[in-house]
């Protein structure tokens, strides 16, 4: 019988080789069609991108028809190129050069000859070009943009490279894509599914017809109408007030978590990057590294925010029953935690309670609450790991899901990150005091502090935040459906809410209360610094405000941040106070102060940053040095002045 | 004459496949290397007008030098691997090239002749009982030296050696080698394929049944529960050796295979564009130098290891199968012949050439047509090369040359 198994073997092994040869061969008629690429041409027929609309209905994005002529490098034959170039509008040396590029890609497919013809453009070519053999007309759809603001939010249209299609079989040479916001985010929604038809051709390379019947044929799937959460009145009107101006601003509706407004300043009009100018305005957009209007700060800029995170530590606090709301603190315009070591402060001073240590912000209260909270326990690691669950459980120190492209994680630390710091241990509450006022290793981008507020005025939950309203014929994704609770008890929110209403009756934001809504806020101050011509200086600071209104039953939370814009109150504060009642009331009592925002230019000290060669050369200096000075002044921790890198485009 | 013995008594019908295979090779060689590399085709006839003083020369040595010399020839054989290590020249990604000015040359294609004759010698002993644990140490070493030798070059021509194990198994091998390689390739496959756990799994329900399905008398709960862990302890270093021995390029390669990656462009390139180049073929083939994917240069390497993608394409499924049927017929007249050979010697050595032979045939094709990893190995007297060609002959024309003399012996 071992005479038999080798033979077997080699009959078994050819039948499995002529059955898969069968199959590739006869059964299988794919293989066939993708190598008559010669003898078959395709077609595609693109589908309009879906319109995206704001969320009262208000139409944001539409489309306009546009003329890409491709080539065939092979098919080119008997060119009269001076005709052809003068026609087109480019020289010679162009034409030669775009061949060149055609040529590498691939001498028989098509590729992008001229993008994005407009129509008068397209018919003077259209007219002659059954001269220019090798050539044709693709139609696609550009868009076209009804606003002049919100470019952030909805990204830009772009040509897809070599990378998108080695990764994605569906994008061919010549295909758009959407790049950042939520045209990258939607994009397999608004793009919809591009058409194919197979046409048959003669040896003589003539058309003779669809390919057996246009089995193969498919038919173009339009692509879908969105309605954004954006208010399309205050997306506008925030972008008004920070012009000339550096930051970002994000207000969402606590109830549901919809963004309403996401606003980064400088911006650009989005339709600049349409038609033929694009590549040249995006040149300069992508090169602009001091301004940077493709970077969205608002999602993007991350910065210890300062005096908004006594909320969080004053509600941990609570929770854990480190105080009370009637736990008094003494402040001597700061206060000593440790041997030598003193906090300063700005309040009045004097005995303070929960709702008075609020509204002034005091840096005693909070520092001591904060220690209160981790000396608790008797193992600081164990307590800063309660504590950074508490706070996490606001959707801090996380990338939040929301559904926008990018993001920064911000950071809480724990345990772990005081194990990297400081690798033999022995830290007490003392060495970590600074995160109890939103310094030390504390990090948050606008749309956390904006999350944040929602959780506080929604008292003790929050939904994801997100930019879709609606899908036509489709629906949003269930997450932004999901509660996330807290693990802070509803009514310790009572006592912080009162406080922060306080900080515009009694506190730092009085300047800028509004007759008749109550609101709720707190500001706050980032340091940071840079480096010029090698030496550390330190910048005016960043300007936060956070806010919800109304009080009862809140309609809108805010977090506006103004880079180098001083004390919180100078300017966020008042942004903040005119978005919200720009939301609410539709219309500006306080004319005085809105001319005054919007006069306000920051050009000046924003020049001083242009002086420099590189965003590089910001800095960041090692945290731990500053927590063993001396005099710790609350507001030296590092806060690197743009933390950012660039942004992801391709 | 001796000469007319031979030309009397040598075995027609091989050589006239041989011939007939190695025309069509050169045919569709022409056929590929048309449009981009011209003079391969040339070249590769050169190679092929060689055989001819090359065959006469391996027919008229005497038959008993074969045998009388297999261990010194195996000795040179081995040497000439171990020479790769100092003078061997990297060639598409290779270094088993002897290079002379413009002509290189593979040993690795000539010392698979060299051990068939040392396994032919080794096993002609009668006294050879392949049931003694020592034997069976002893010929599996004449086995494991080219491999040792060649796997780090070519991991593609080790595999080749490893099959001839069934040569053994012919010879009187225990049969549990041939189910302990089966099992581990089959355990191999799928670890890949699924989580390490579930094959670990699965192993463990198949001991169990198998231990229950068996008679009282065979239950050997200590033997069962050995295999069990030897089967875990198996899967466990597949998958490490997988993740952490292998280098990215292998792994991409039994991943395309798997289904596990798509990559059209990069590393699945090869077996896509072969893929497509057969499956256009049809039932009829484009016909003789109409075969487009061919023309256009898509399929990469198609004159040497991925030839016979020109013959699906130009000559169809018809095409396909009568290679197929040439390849299997002349493989099942050499074992056929190899049984009727009256020495123990000839025998052995007609069973490697057979399965040396078809190895490298299934091996090629099913990597061509996507069902096997992508491994170097040529199609015997297909692929371009002086080398691979030159090793089958020989491999071939020595067992024709002892099957032509067995007469003379009697």
């Amino acid at each position: 019988m071992r005479k038999l198994l080798l033979p077997s073997i080699i009959i078994v092994a050819a039948s499995l080789l002529l059955i898969r040869i069968f199959y590739l061969q006869v059964i299988n008629d794919t293989f066939k069609l993708k190598s008559e690429n010669n003898a078959i041409k395709i077609k595609y027929e693109y589908p309009e991108r879906g319109y995206i609309y704001d969320r009262n209905g208000k139409l944001l994005v539409a489309n306009q028809a546009s003329y890409d002529i491709m080539v065939i490098p092979r098919e080119i034959k008997n060119l009269d190129t001076v005709e052809f170039c003068q026609l087109l509008d480019i020289t010679k040396d162009d034409f030669l050069k775009k061949i060149a590029k055609a040529k590498i890609f691939s001498p028989r497919l098509p590729s992008v000859f001229l993008a994005q013809l407009n129509k008068s453009e397209y018919a003077a070519f259209q007219e002659k070009i059954r001269k220019f053999e090798g050539f044709y007309v693709q139609k696609r759809s550009l868009r076209d943009y009804e606003v002049d603001f919100g470019a952030n939010i909805f990204g830009f249209i772009t040509q897809v490279n070599e990378g998108i299609i080695e990764k994605n079989p569906y994008y061919k040479s010549g295909d758009l894509i959407g790049k950042q916001g939520v045209e990258e985010y939607y994009e397999e929604i608004l793009r919809g599914i591009k058409g194919v038809k197979y046409i048959q051709k003669d040896k003589y390379n003539r058309e003779i017809g669809s390919y057996k019947n246009g089995r193969y044929d498919t038919i173009a799937v339009q692509g879908e109408d969105i309605n954004l959460t954006i208010d399309a009145e205050i997306q506008r009107y925030g972008e008004q007030l920070m012009i000339n101006k550096r930051g970002g601003i994000v207000a969402i509706e606590p109830k549901t978590g919809e963004i309403l407004a996401l606003v980064t300043a400088p911006s650009y009009d989005p339709s600049i990057l349409v038609g033929r100018q694009r590549s040249k305005n995006y040149t300069l957009l992508y090169h602009d590294s001091i301004a940077k209007p493709l970077y969205d700060r608002g999602l993007l800029a991350e910065y210890p925010p300062g005096s908004p995170f006594k909320i969080m530590t004053g509600l941990v606090a609570l929770q854990e029953g480190a105080i009370d709301e009637n736990t008094t603190v003494f402040c001597h315009h700061g206060f000593s935690y440790a041997r030598g070591r003193f906090m300063r402060c700005h309040c009045h001073g004097g005995a303070l309670q929960l709702h008075r240590g609020i509204y002034e912000s005091c840096n005693a209260y909070f520092g001591t609450a904060y220690m209160r909270t981790i000396n608790k326990y008797v193992k600081p690691s164990y307590a800063v790991d309660v504590w950074s669950k508490h706070v996490k459980s606001f959707g801090l120190g996380q990338f939040m899901g929301y559904d926008l492209p990018t993001g920064r994680r911000g950071n809480i630390p724990d345990s772990k990150t005081y194990k990297r710091i400081y690798p033999n241990g022995g830290w007490r509450s003392t060495a970590i005091v600074s995160n109890g006022i939103g310094q030390g290793e504390v990090l948050m981008t606008p749309i956390q502090l904006a999350n944040m507020m929602a959780t506080v005025a929604n008292e003790g939950y929050y939904y994801t935040p997100h930019i879709i309203k609606k899908i036509k014929g489709g629906t949003i994704d269930p997450k932004f459906k999901e509660k996330h609770v807290t693990t802070i008890n509803k009514e310790l929110f009572k006592p912080i809410i009162s406080g922060l209403f306080d900080v515009y009756n009694l506190g730092t934001a009085r300047g800028v209360r509004v007759e008749g809504i109550d609101i709720c806020g707190k500001t706050g101050t980032a340091e940071n610094y840079t480096k010029i011509d090698g030496k550390r200086v330190k910048l005016q600071d960043h300007s936060i405000f956070v806010a919800f209104a109304p009080k009862d039953n809140p309609k809108i939370a805010i977090a506006v941040l103004v880079e180098n814009g001083g004390f919180g109150s100078t300017i966020a504060g008042p942004i903040a106070s005119l978005m919200i009642e720009k939301y609410l009331r539709k219309k500006i009592t306080r004319t005085d102060l809105e001319k005054r925002i919007l006069e306000t230019s920051l050009r000046d000290r924003y020049a001083i940053l242009g002086g420099m060669k590189e965003a590089s050369a910001i800095e960041s200096s090692p945290k731990d040095s500053v927590l063993k000075k001396r005099v710790f002044q609350p507001k030296t921790v590092s806060t690197t002045a743009t933390k950012d890198s660039t942004p992801k485009i391709n | 004459m001796k000469n007319q013995s031979v030309k009397k008594n040598i075995d027609w019908i091989c050589v006239i496949i041989y011939s007939v295979l190695v025309i069509m090779g050169w045919l569709n060689i022409y056929s590929s290397s048309l449009s981009s590399m011209e003079g391969t085709s040339n070249k590769q006839l050169m190679f092929i007008v060689l055989t001819i003083p090359l065959i006469f020369i391996l027919l008229f040595v005497d038959g008993k030098f074969y045998e009388k010399y297999a261990s010194v020839i195996y000795v040179i054989g081995l040497l000439s691997l171990a020479g790769l290590f100092v003078f061997g020249k990297t060639i598409k990604g290779q270094a088993n090239w002897y290079s002379f000015g413009s002509f290189g040359i593979q040993p690795s294609e000539f010392v698979k002749s060299a051990t068939a004759l040392a396994l032919a010698k080794y096993l002609s002993d009668s006294q050879i009982n392949l049931k003694d644990v020592n034997r069976q140490f002893q010929v599996l070493s004449i086995l494991g030296l080219p491999i040792l030798l060649i796997v780090f070059h070519d991991p593609g021509s080790a595999l080749i050696y490893c099959f001839l194990i069934i040569v053994l198994y012919r010879e009187g091998l225990p049969a549990w080698y041939i189910w302990t390689v089966f099992i581990a390739i089959l355990l191999f496959v799928l670890t890949l394929i699924l989580q390490p756990q579930y094959v670990i799994l699965l192993a463990f329900i198949t001991t169990v049944i198998v231990y229950w399905r068996s008679r009282l008398a065979n239950r050997n709960i200590i033997a069962s529960t050995l295999l069990f862990t030897l089967m875990s302890g198996f899967v466990f270093s597949v998958n490490y050796v997988f993740e952490n021995v292998f280098k990215q390029h292998h792994r991409d390669r039994f991943n395309i295979l798997l289904g596990k990656t798509v990559d059209l462009k990069g590393i699945g390139y090869n077996t896509n564009q072969s893929e497509i180049a057969i499956g256009s073929g049809g039932w009829f083939g484009k016909g003789f130098l109409e075969g487009t994917q061919t023309k256009g240069g898509f399929v990469p390497e198609q004159h040497t290891d991925y030839i016979f993608t020109t013959v699906g394409e130009e000559w169809g499924f018809v095409g396909s199968v009568v290679v197929v049927a040439l390849f299997v017929t002349l493989f099942l007249r050499i074992i056929y012949l190899a049984e009727r050979q009256k020495t123990k010697f000839s025998r052995v050595y007609g069973y490697c050439t057979a399965a040396i032979l078809f190895i490298h045939f299934f091996v090629n094709i099913a990597m061509v047509i996507g069902i096997f990893p992508t491994i170097g190995v040529p199609l015997p007297f297909f692929s371009y090369g002086g080398s691979g060609l030159w090793g089958f002959t020989i491999l071939l024309f020595i067992f024709l040359k002892m099957d032509a003399n067995k007469v003379n012996e009697w």
